[in-house]
């Protein structure tokens, strides 16, 4: 139930749009009876030529692998810093930081993205990828943060304590003792940051120029505000490509990212 | 942690949501206490391919001076949370008068743009975060008792939902329900009606809403719970089946308690996002039937010919963060209380 | 000898020094950053307009849905982020409001001697933009399935209303009929279409005070209830595209669709030949037994930015000129009613001249009337599904017109 949309979605992407979204009768689109009529057989790789050569898809591919790869690092790295000194703190203003974060991540994304606008204009740094990247970091750090955070108190105090007794400072101790230990929740809190950068559409939309875009948002542009013929399948196409690689990356690493989260043990 | 280590630690992370949240969130807020200054309009002559004929038409010039003096525009105080297109504060107290009764008041109150929103949103919100919290602890424990080789398969199908980006999930079943599309003939013949159509209907629409929430939404619990069980000690397991628990005991007094901080945690995420809900509303093209409070705010932003509404937008982000933290305080002080415990 | 080498050794460089900095259209440098809308006509504009890059000019245009949430920030900006935004009636109003397009009466007189006086957008004598398509909606008939019901072809709404029940009557469709009644910005069109067939008054002249809750617009929402009768009951999801699906499935026999969709109805991809034989684009129908068709017509055009240089300003208007150029339109003759001079119209602007020749009225380009606009695109759906009256559907329109215009300082 979960993956029939898909599988209906991976087979119409070889039909042509009289079929896929045939208003005469969805059954054309198992069949593939226009397809025949417009390309002399019943599977056609019309659409992905469509998106990956003419529209260029494979650049948005590359940047949306830029901005996941930098997304990824950034947050993981900045978050780790953050959520264990929030773990470690033992000061209340810690638990008030981590409830104004979640006051943070109550703000609807396109509110922000509007009021960047004006700012990123002037400044000229509008439309390029690293800025892309900055807002897609700051604006998932709450989930982050919090996340990272609870891995930490599984983390035993111990420890690192015992590190600062023979005389490291609190980064030494945080580089030599936790770092080891702390992947499993960082690969989990990487997982979900990978997601939220790979199908970002609300902030890549509104911040990246045309030829800047990443997959999501140029799926988007091909519907543009016309749907034209082709280019329906041509998003059709893309959709399949950019969904793909996420189904083969969890079926490899499904194994590691329960792991991940069971010696973490997030315990929240 | 001694306070100056601390803020070297989180400094990288804080500075960049303050930049980019707080500022912004602030910036929103004081937007939404201001009104644009009053327009000068003059009558011009505009001609276009069609002909010439006298409009109306700004004049630039004028209104950028009255601007230059006062950038912010006048302050409206919190006029713009009570008016029509927010709370409506006249409108409800004239309904109040005017009504005839529960129902009268009921339907005038939904005739106003922010209440339509708001009971699509709350009723989404609170349909949607049970069920996926339920359905993800039940395929999670379900998933747990499964062979061990059809884990795999199982985890991964189960994660599917939630992979899929929502704009591009909901356009993809939006084109399946449509009345020829395969799922929507299916139910029509299902249900031997030929005018079966789910976008027509607000009740059938709301309801598909919902359950293209909940399914995408169950993944994200289901991953979370599942790995939790991984953790669940099994001696106290044990001890309690030798004690003479039956399966659903076992549940109900030691799998449950244990999985708690992460029953909270995902509530807490579930609710925050689904009182946000709006790219499903666009990808299903449902807005004559149902809007939420975010996608009020998309409109007023959209500027689709309509000239942009920044207070609008500002005034309704500001009611969301409010509900937002309405709807958490149980959960907050749930919070509270553990931080409270663990650091003593 | 070694002197005329050198000479000549210099001369080639300096030819070649020149002959590297000038660029295709003549403009020597500068940087051309375009925003528009995404359809194909403003790509084929702007594919033409791009041959002008290369040698010392930098171009880089921005073709999105999202162009109108982006225009008025990126203009603002000092220096603006692009230095031609491509607009339509409507959306030229913010600039024009917020003064972030410059006067284009000198670059018209240096470089724009091939326009005709119709593409020229003036305000009070200052050229504000220049226009390149016209469009509008208007009626689509099946020509088979008229005849198989023995109906005359309808030339205003009534007649439609009687030609769909006849079609119905005889068992060929079950619904006919449909416009683009999507909630929103479609939806608001319909009805403000329909309310200028019936020659409504949309504000009360000289002011922003809304006039929609009268008898004219009372009748213009139940003209429109009544044809969503005929329509399929999804009709509060129907945009451009879904509308253009129906027909070419077959599903219609009449619709008012937009004129630009005429040319990929009728080509020969994702419809039967039977279709797209039998379809004809005619004027928009009239209403109420009025002489103005039932519809706005719509230009689209390109301006310039003010916050930008004096010569990337004239270097965008060469290009923009380059790309609205004869060869361009001979080129893509059926993407669009063009405006241009070289445009042959064909079987697929027929509905468009009719209906500016019938004496269709432009869409309004006033400040508030976006605004308004988006208060009917909201409101009318209630009425439409039959949850509220006529009148109350329009005092609601007023009332939320009336709030957001007292926000943005019109009243």
């Amino acid at each position: 139930m979960a993956i029939f949309p898909f599988l209906w979605t991976l087979w119409g992407s070889f039909k042509v749009q009289g079929d896929f979204f045939s208003k005469a009768d969805w059954a054309n689109a198992v069949y593939g009876i226009r397809t025949l009529a417009e390309t002399g057989s019943t599977f056609t790789l019309n659409g992905y030529n469509n998106a990956w050569i003419e529209h260029e898809f494979w650049l948005s591919a590359i940047n949306t692998s830029i901005v996941v790869f930098f997304v990824v690092i950034i947050s993981l790295t900045i978050g780790t810093l953050g959520g264990y000194a929030l773990a470690r703190s033992g000061y209340r203003y810690a638990l008030w930081l981590l409830m104004l974060a979640l006051v943070f991540r109550a703000m609807p994304h396109i509110t922000l993205v509007s009021g960047y606008l004006l700012p990123f204009f002037q400044w000229n740094i509008w439309g390029h990828l690293p800025t892309t990247i900055i807002v897609l970091v700051a604006i998932n750090q709450p989930f982050t943060l919090w996340m990272l955070h609870s891995f930490f108190l599984n983390i035993p105090k111990e420890l690192d304590e015992s590190a600062l007794v023979d005389g490291c400072n609190r980064f030494q101790a945080f580089r030599h003792i936790i770092i080891p230990v702390m992947w499993p929740g960082v690969i989990t809190t990487g997982l979900f940051s990978f997601l939220l950068a790979y199908n970002d559409f609300a902030v890549t939309a509104m911040l990246l120029s045309q030829e800047n875009q990443t997959m999501v948002p140029k799926i988007a542009s091909f519907l543009g505000s016309t749907q034209q013929e082709g280019e329906v399948m041509s998003a059709v196409a893309a959709v399949v490509s950019t969904t793909l690689p996420l189904f083969v990356l969890v079926m490899f690493f499904q194994r590691q990212i329960v792991s991940g989260l069971t010696a973490g043990a997030v315990k929240g | 942690m001694p306070h100056r280590t601390f803020i070297f630690f989180i400094l990288p992370s804080l500075l960049s949501m303050i930049l980019l949240i707080a500022i912004p969130i602030f910036s929103a807020m004081t937007q939404s206490l201001f009104i644009a200054h009053k327009q000068v309009i003059r009558v011009s002559e505009t001609c276009d391919p069609f002909g010439c004929k006298k409009e109306t038409s700004v004049d630039a010039e004028a209104t950028a001076n009255l601007r230059e003096k006062e950038p912010l525009g006048i302050f409206n105080g919190f006029d713009t949370y009570t008016n029509r297109n927010h709370l409506a504060a006249a409108e409800i107290k004239t309904s109040w008068n005017v009504a005839t009764g529960w129902k009268d008041l009921f339907s005038r109150i939904m005739n106003l743009p922010f209440y339509k929103a708001l009971a699509f949103t709350i009723t989404y919100t609170f349909v949607v975060t049970p069920f996926v919290i339920i359905l993800g602890f039940l395929i999670a424990l379900g998933t747990n008792s499964l062979a061990s080789w059809l884990k795999g398969p199982t985890i991964f199908f189960s994660l599917l939902p939630m992979i899929v980006t929502p704009l591009i999930g909901s356009l993809i079943l939006f084109w399946m329900i449509d009345a020829d599309g395969i799922i929507g003939s299916t139910l029509q013949r299902i249900f031997k009606d030929n005018d079966l159509s789910l976008k027509a209907s607000p009740a059938l629409t709301w309801i598909m809403l919902i359950v293209y929430g909940i399914w995408h939404s169950t993944p994200f619990a289901f991953i979370v719970f599942y790995a939790g069980l991984q953790t669940v000690p099994q001696e106290t397991l044990e001890a309690s089946m030798l004690d003479g628990a039956s399966l659903w005991q076992q549940k109900r007094y030691v799998v449950i308690p244990y999985l708690m901080p992460l029953i909270i945690f995902v509530t807490l995420i579930q609710l925050m996002d689904n009182f946000r809900v709006f790219e499903p509303i666009v990808g299903f093209n449902a807005s004559a039937n149902a809007t939420s409070l975010s996608w009020i705010i998309f409109n007023d932003l959209r500027g689709e010919d309509a000239l942009q509404l920044f207070g609008s937008a500002a005034a309704t982000s500001m009611l969301t963060i409010i509900g937002v933290g309405i709807l958490l305080i149980p959960v907050l002080i749930m919070i509270w209380k553990e931080f409270n415990s663990k650091t003593v | 000898m070694k002197m005329l080498s050198k000479i000549t050794l210099t001369s080639t460089f300096m030819f070649l020094l020149v002959h590297a900095t000038y660029a295709a259209c003549g403009i020597t440098s500068g940087s051309i950053r375009i925003l528009a809308n995404d359809f194909p006509a403003i790509h084929a504009v702007l594919s033409a307009a791009e041959k002008c890059a290369g040698g010392g000019v930098t171009f880089t245009k921005n073709t999105t849905k999202e162009h109108r949430t982006l225009v008025v920030a990126g203009l603002t900006a000092n220096p603006a982020e692009f230095t031609s935004a491509v607009v339509a009636n409507s959306s030229i109003v913010p600039l024009l409001n917020e003064g972030l397009i410059r006067p284009l009466n000198d670059l018209v007189a240096k470089h724009g001697r091939g326009l005709k006086k119709n593409q020229l957008i003036t305000i009070n004598g200052k050229i504000m933009a220049v226009a390149f398509m016209a469009n509008a909606q208007h009626l689509f008939y099946r020509k088979d399935i008229l005849d198989k019901a023995s109906v005359g072809i309808p030339k205003s709404y009534e007649e439609i209303l009687s030609a769909a029940k006849a079609i119905r009557a005889k068992g060929i469709m079950e619904y006919p009929f449909a416009l683009n009644t999507k909630t929103g910005w479609n939806l608001g069109e319909e009805f403000i279409n329909m309310y200028m067939g019936y020659k409504g008054q949309l504000f009360k002249p000289g002011t922003a005070i809304a006039s929609v809750n009268n008898a004219k617009g009372v009748a213009a929402l139940k003209m429109i209830k009544s044809l969503t009768e005929y329509s399929n009951p999804d009709f509060l999801t129907f945009d451009s595209n879904a509308t253009a699906a129906l027909w070419e499935a077959g599903k219609l026999g009449l619709a008012t669709m937009w004129g630009t969709r005429g040319g990929t109805i009728l080509d020969d991809k994702g419809s039967t030949s039977n279709i797209t034989s039998n379809t004809v684009l005619a004027s928009a129908p009239t209403v109420a037994g009025g002489s103005t068709p039932a519809t706005t017509l719509w230009w689209d055009g390109f301006t310039i930015a003010k916050n930008i240089s004096d010569k990337d300003a004239e270097a965008t208007f060469i290009a923009m000129m380059n790309g609205i150029s004869t060869e361009m339109v001979k080129a893509n003759n059926n993407e669009a009613v063009w405006l241009i001079e070289g445009f042959v119209p064909g079987k697929a602007s027929a509905g468009v001249f009719a209906s500016a020749s019938a004496g269709a009225t432009p869409y309004p380009m006033l400040p508030y009337a976006g605004l308004l606009h988006s208060a009917l695109g909201s409101e009318l759906s209630e009425f439409l599904q039959g949850n509220e009256s006529a009148q109350q559907a329009l005092a609601d329109v007023e009332a939320a017109y009336t709030a957001s215009a007292k926000e943005k300082g019109f009243l």
